[in-house]
């Protein structure tokens, strides 16, 4: 078989203007943190600093609390639905203009493949502003009485995996909803954040409507336990989260928790195998696997576990690892060096448990962090490659015999985000959809996200959903539950 | 020609069955008049435990009911207590110390709750679920999915409704529970497991236990296979240390304004987003 290389196809990054430096956005300005702190943020590709961003502590947050609620009681509340929503509009018409440089930028600071910031990150955040603008001025009808009122002030913090999705997630429907925000973006990308607020300038939001605090988890922490906030929304891990419904147990703040998983992948045997390749690479590599509704539990049929591993190995060496901004990379890099010694520590403990690795051949940079797409077969329930998320490019994969089993298998964990089906049976599609402990299924397809899809988990994957009606719910007061 | 009265033993209502407390102990119930009315049993830890799994095993098989079937069964409570209505007439009276009238509302409006809520068994889909028009060709649909095991801390007073109110809701999204009768007030919720046990409901999907709240109370916090809990009976101390304990499995922990809402139901359920894609 002859070779056809695929030559280099570099996005450029001229688009970019990153600033040497940000400030915090609060009351509508970048200002300097109080402590005049600041951190670094780089390239997790070539370890290059991109910016350096503000550190925001106790008091900062203070800052941008006390904006946030000012904006909300003399301006947002106050504010006809109507425009609220066409400022909404607004912001998603201004971020599609812009999309290109915020998809280089996310890819900068992330190191996720330019073709995913530029084809799924950047178009959905924009389509979830948009998709929300519409609701502002309708949520009379949206079936949660007919004067649901909004919260207030929402406290929200993001993670490091959909940068600029995620911050649309909490921002729009906050905003639809009526609430005024401070949102924390996650410490290794804070970039695509403070580019949204020059958008927010541009669109001439209100100030103090949307406050964005740069910073770690002390920082969240100081968000979180603000004695002015109404709300907490946050994505993240399981264990942050529950520290976040511990520590707002003896309040009245309400929250939303969109936190990690382990979903399992169902392969039966009538699935359209080459299809099902398809959708399990997708599931595990998509954004080197840095997403908690990744499918990173390969369950297959007993009977075709051979075919299946056979040609998922034979497309895996097919992958391309490497450069971000290359336009064919199908794997980027790794967010952070903390998270790649998370995967290679996790990871070893497969080899440990007597669970068998294979990796294509692939040859890694030499600067920045990276790790192979990687498959474990011979994994058994109780590895602990089979129970954590390990949060990067690692496949556990697990048989079974009889849909009762596999169903047992899938739903055998504490985490209950998201499931796959694979199988050209309707009805047998349809019955395991039942049975699967899941918020979101897909079935014949695999990680699809929708501004009018509500997402989020049962069990210990959180609280609530975002997007759809359904996320809207979080948002707004209810006439039946007390809040203390 | 008088005879002596032959009084009722409470006890508590565990998959299907009444037994005493495994521990032996009883506490003492006095009425309004403080004279004697029943020595019910103070439930243990281990009581607890044994609901949570009766409660656990009978789930699924209540989940999977068809929403009509769990509606009929709710509608066969209410029409078990109409016909032991001056039995509940007569326990509220003298436990609340309330007239016989305001005692017969209360009965009355504990019955039409179950019939309010037997009707919703199967439309809260049509009402909470959706088809969300998600840009591409994916059918994508969000249905309501019963929670799991939920306990309910019944208000004291009103006594017989404040356990309906709190259960009704729980049953018709299909979850099973584990109600725990007010501390002080805590005879018409086992008499109302006796209605349960004769209404066609499968055994353990219902779980009565009758007791110390404090005792409980951290118990039902930390227990990994209770998935919701209805904080209408707890003060706020109580409510604020169960949400800090219920955070080790994130549980679902609500307090609801008084009167019926389907929001009671909805917020025991988890919903499920189903995307398949359209095509040939």
């Amino acid at each position: 078989m002859s070779d056809f290389e695929y030559a280099n196809a570099p996005e450029s990054k001229a688009v970019a203007n990153i600033s040497p430096n940000y400030g915090l956005f609060i009351g509508g300005k970048f200002v300097d943190p109080k402590k005049g702190k600041s951190f670094s943020t780089i390239n997790p590709a070539t370890e290059e600093l991109l910016s350096k961003v503000g550190y925001g502590d106790k008091s900062d947050i203070d800052a941008a609390v006390r904006s946030a609620r000012a904006a909300y009681t003399k301006v947002w509340s106050k504010m006809p639905a109507k425009e609220r929503g066409k400022y909404l509009y607004r912001i998603a018409r201004i971020m599609q203009e812009r999309a290109r440089e915020f998809a280089v930028v996310e890819t900068l600071d992330n190191g996720k493949p330019i073709r995913e910031s530029r084809d799924t990150d950047i178009p959905l955040a924009a389509a979830h502003f948009f998709y929300h603008a519409g609701w502002a001025d309708k949520l009379d009808y949206a079936g949660f009485g007919s004067k649901p009122k909004p919260l207030g002030v929402v406290g929200q913090i993001i993670p490091w995996n959909f940068p600029l999705l995620m911050l649309a997630w909490k921002i729009a429907p906050a905003l639809a909803a009526g609430n005024t925000v401070v949102l924390k973006p996650a410490e290794t990308t804070p970039l695509t954040a403070l580019l949204f607020a020059e958008v927010c300038q541009q669109a001439g939001l209100p100030d103090g409507v949307v406050n964005i605090v740069t910073g770690d988890g002390i920082t969240g922490a100081a968000l979180v336990n603000h004695p002015d906030i109404n709300k907490v929304a946050f994505t993240g891990s399981t264990e942050v989260g529950k520290a976040i419904a511990r520590s707002i147990s003896a309040t009245k703040k309400t929250a939303t928790l969109e936190l990690g998983g382990k979903a399992a992948n169902l392969v039966f045997e009538d699935a359209a195998i080459d299809e099902a390749v398809e959708g399990i690479i997708n599931g595990i590599f998509f954004n080197q696997g840095h997403v908690c509704c990744a499918g990173s539990r390969l369950i297959i049929q007993e009977n075709v576990a051979d075919e299946v591993l056979e040609k998922l190995k034979k497309r895996m060496s097919l992958i391309r690892v490497g450069d971000p901004m290359d336009k064919n990379t199908d794997l980027g890099a790794i967010n952070s060096k903390e998270q790649l010694n998370k995967i290679e520590e996790i990871s070893k403990t497969g080899d440990a448990e007597g669970a068998n690795r294979w990796s294509p051949d692939v040859k890694l940079p030499t600067k920045g962090f990276w790790y192979p797409p990687t498959i474990f077969t011979g994994v058994t329930q109780s590895h602990r490659i089979a129970r954590e998320e390990i949060f990067g490019p690692v496949l556990s994969v697990l048989t079974f015999r009889t849909p009762a089993e596999a169903i047992e298998k899938a739903n055998n964990t504490m985490y209950g985000l998201s499931a796959g089906i694979w199988s050209d049976k309707g009805a047998k599609v349809l019955w395991a959809a039942k049975q699967l402990k899941a918020g979101v299924i897909w079935s014949n397809t695999f990680n699809k996200f929708d501004p009018a899809s509500p997402f989020g988990g049962y069990k210990e994957s959180g609280w609530g959903r975002e997007g759809g009606r359904h996320g809207l719910a979080g948002y707004l007061t209810s006439d039946s539950k007390v809040n203390k | 020609m008088s005879s002596l009265d032959v009084n009722k033993t409470y006890k508590l209502f565990i998959g299907g069955a009444f037994p005493r407390s495994e521990s032996g102990r009883v506490y003492e119930i006095k009425g309004a008049n403080k004279k004697f009315l029943a020595n019910p049993a103070l439930a243990s830890r281990k009581d607890l435990r044994d609901a949570v799994v009766a409660a656990k095993s009978a789930q699924s098989g209540w989940a999977n009911a068809t929403a009509f079937n769990r509606g009929q069964i709710l509608y066969r409570i209410a029409e078990i207590m109409q016909g032991r209505s001056e039995q509940f007439v007569e326990e509220i009276c003298a436990l609340e110390g309330v007239t016989t009238k305001a005692a017969k509302i209360q009965v009355v409006e504990a019955i039409d709750t179950w019939v309010w809520y037997s009707g919703w068994c199967d439309k809260l889909s049509s009402v909470s679920g959706s088809q969300n028009q998600v840009s591409g060709p994916f059918y994508n649909f969000t249905t309501p999915e019963a929670l799991g095991v939920i306990a309910l801390f019944a208000e004291g007073k009103p006594s017989l409704l404040g356990a309906v109110r709190t259960l009704a809701p729980v049953l018709a999204g299909g979850n099973s529970a584990i109600l725990i009768a007010s501390e002080s007030y805590p005879l018409p919720a086992i008499t109302l497991g006796e209605v349960i046990a004769t209404s066609d409901v499968p055994g353990g999907v219902v779980n009565i236990l009758t007791g110390k709240t404090s005792e409980l109370l951290p118990w039902i916090g930390s227990h990994m296979e209770i998935d919701g809990v209805d904080v209408a009976g707890l003060n706020k101390k109580q409510e604020d240390e169960i949400k800090l304990v219920g955070a080790d499995n994130l549980k679902r922990i609500s307090r609801f304004a008084l009167g019926n809402h389907p929001e009671r139901i909805l917020s025991f359920m988890e919903h499920k987003t189903i995307w398949h894609p359209i095509g040939i």
